[in-house]
């Protein structure tokens, strides 16, 4: 796709990035930033709050049907999940699944731009990311709960464990998943484990085309508003088992590699890719 | 961090609420809405202390030109003058559309 024509989806803000993915017109925000829902402990840090503390909550409609998009804001304090923002995300989650309990289904998105908790908020940011973990795998029992992750901060921490429930995972080749993310890893263990400055190595281990090619994410698109609304709308047909009921398979596959001796990304392509997890 | 706050005289009404920003580094949120008087009130929370006189001086710089009863509300993550400006003329653009 020419550059001409394509409309960047990572350079859009959360709020911007939920109304491309609904249907034009239907975009409704809820608790928005004039509720003035923001963290009642960063300002006691010295850290500024942001009217909405970081997630949009947005309802509309998603090739007709009723949806709700969660968009994290990734330039707000890295995208990270405070007690506000985390119980924005569960409790839009929960009610979803009210919903669809009902016999009402509502398509849920996560567009995921986050390091994970919030260590300002720290067990309170925890506490609300394991009920958002929760809310997921109790929802995608009846509807498919899609993750994307389009780049510039990448998905890590306690919410890469929220993509990897997902239902199906989108990504593009400038996002990045991870459990640690590179500055955190060169912090903890040293730059001869990995220098968090060498672009070429970090995405060449948790780039998003590795994490297809892997089968740790489903669908790889271009950074096109057109092609990541596409992406989506095509995850609501698909009715595949969400990648984390695999266990055996991954159980299986860790056992396998000798963490002395750890594969190189091109190895792990071997290893992995030619096995579809589902 | 720091807060400040701002009055100036008012002459126009405002009808309805204009969001823009966001509180990223070097920029800011601004959250303007009707006020509840016939005056313009700026509450600027920044994370940069002591450039008091620099706010002074970009917000006299917009009301020089913008005469709505705006309530305005600043979360600045250290964005220059120039941003602030931009930040402000955006959301009085918005709220002529």
């Amino acid at each position: 796709m020419s550059f001409r024509t394509r409309q960047s989806f990572i350079e859009l803000a959360a709020r911007a990035r939920a109304r491309a993915l609904l249907d034009a017109g239907t975009f409704r925000e809820l608790l928005g930033p004039f509720e003035r829902l923001k963290s009642p402990w960063l300002a006691l840090q010295g850290i500024v709050p942001q009217a909405d503390d970081g997630v949009v909550v947005a309802r509309g409609r998603i090739d007709g049907a009723g949806a709700v998009v969660l968009a994290i804001e990734g330039a707000y304090q890295g995208g990270s999940i405070g007690e506000v923002s985390g119980a924005k995300i569960a409790g839009a989650l929960e009610l979803a699944l009210r919903d669809c309990e009902r016999g009402v289904r509502v398509r849920p998105v996560l567009v995921l731009e986050t390091g994970g908790v919030r260590l300002q908020e720290a067990n309170l940011g925890l506490a609300s990311i394991a009920e958002i973990h929760a809310a997921i795998v109790a929802l995608r029992r009846h509807v498919p709960v899609i993750g994307v992750v389009a780049g510039v901060v990448g998905c890590f921490g306690g919410m890469a464990l929220a993509a990897a429930l997902c239902s199906c995972l989108i990504v593009t080749r400038q996002a990045r998943l991870g459990m640690n993310g590179p500055e955190v890893i060169e912090q903890e263990a040293g730059i001869a484990e990995l220098d968090s400055g060498d672009g070429q190595e970090i995405w060449s281990l948790m780039g998003g085309e590795q994490r297809v090619a892997t089968g740790l994410a489903d669908v790889l698109v271009e950074d096109d508003c057109t092609s990541i609304a596409a992406a989506v709308r095509r995850a609501f047909a698909g009715g595949a088992p969400p990648r984390s009921e695999a266990i055996e398979l991954f159980r299986a596959r860790l056992a396998a590699i000798d963490p002395q001796q750890p594969p190189t990304p091109a190895e792990l392509r071997a290893l992995w890719g030619r096995e579809v997890a589902r | 961090m720091e807060q400040l706050k701002f009055s100036y005289p008012a002459r126009s009404p405002v009808a309805r609420r204009v969001h823009v920003g966001v509180v990223g580094s070097g920029d800011l949120e601004i959250l303007l809405e009707p006020s509840a008087d016939q005056q313009a009130h700026v509450t600027v929370t920044t994370s940069v202390a002591g450039f008091a006189v620099v706010w002074r001086h970009v917000l006299d710089r917009f009301f020089s030109r913008f005469d709505g009863a705006a309530a305005i509300e600043i979360n600045d993550a250290g964005a220059t003058p120039g941003v602030v400006l931009l930040r402000l003329e955006q959301a009085a653009e918005a709220l002529r559309e």
